[in-house]
């Protein structure tokens, strides 16, 4: 077994653990750094595919963006919250049977899948080094064939921050 | 195990750890980052077909994936704020009025 994939696996695992524990996590806090873990640990896994880009997007947008934003807003709340102190709903029982009946049917399709030849698989292995995903290649790419997306990108941001404001501006009329 | 079926096999176990986490725990902030973590799940398979493929295009896809995703949580975020200074609590049973 090479290092590369020891690596995968202990990734693939450390994602797993940090899922679990957002479960069991009582305080909000716990719960974000159990996903910041997780997180990173996917970041690991597209470095490891060789998907570079996205495993920097990972950790610059997910990790330093919105998990950050997540955390100030958890250190603005009250911690003497009704919900921290019980975790779980009434529905524990029904919703883990459901999700764990919609985790083994999906791994079982995936487990037996023969969709893929032996010869296609193969090719594919190749693929998976990710050589077109170094930086260079994809920059060129996004700016010279979906900089029409890239743009249209900018102008969904721009809505997001205007719907926020007005979101905090109607709420502000409710309570004054 | 081949590395793309343990890989599709991690997406599907997120993608389920996130759905227990919506569908059980009570703190609404809890219930936002487990849908994050559902969100990841989807985009690990959906990195590892467009390595498998090994083209541009799902690289860019994912990025503007990562972009929606931060303008959810922006709109989510001052939703789930000005819940909890209407009502006091991030408790998701206090909000049930909210079914319709």
């Amino acid at each position: 077994m090479s290092l590369e994939t020891l690596l995968l696996y202990f990734f693939a695992a450390a994602a797993l653990a940090g899922g679990v524990l957002m479960l069991l996590a009582r305080h909000p806090m716990r719960v974000a750094l159990a996903l910041i873990s997780s997180m990173i640990s996917l970041a690991g896994i597209y470095a490891i595919l060789g998907v570079h880009v996205i495993a920097v997007f990972q950790v610059l947008i997910y990790v330093g963006a919105v998990m950050v934003f997540m955390v100030y807003v958890i250190m603005l709340l009250d911690a003497r919250d009704p919900s921290f102190l019980e975790r779980y709903s009434r529905a524990v029982v029904p919703s883990v049977a459901a999700a764990a009946a919609l985790a083994a049917i999906l791994g079982a399709e995936v487990s037996q899948g023969q969709v893929m030849t032996a010869e296609r698989l193969a090719q594919m292995h190749d693929g998976l080094t990710g050589a077109s995903f170094g930086v260079q290649p994809f920059s060129v790419e996004f700016i010279e064939r979906y900089w029409l997306h890239f743009e249209l990108t900018s102008v969904l941001l721009l809505a997001a921050v205007v719907a926020a404001i007005a979101v905090f501006r109607a709420g502000r009329r409710h309570d004054g | 195990m081949d590395r793309t079926q343990l890989l599709i096999t991690l997406s599907i176990a997120l993608f389920a750890l996130g759905l227990v986490g919506v569908m059980v725990r009570r703190n609404a902030l809890v219930l936002l980052m487990c849908m994050e973590l559902m969100l990841n799940g989807v985009i690990l398979s959906f990195v590892t077909f467009a390595a498998l493929s090994d083209t541009v295009s799902g690289a860019v896809l994912v990025f503007l994936v990562f972009v929606v995703a931060a303008a959810e949580i922006a709109i989510a975020i001052p939703i789930v704020l000005l819940l909890a200074r209407q009502r006091r609590t991030l408790d998701v049973g206090a909000f049930s009025e909210l079914k319709g």
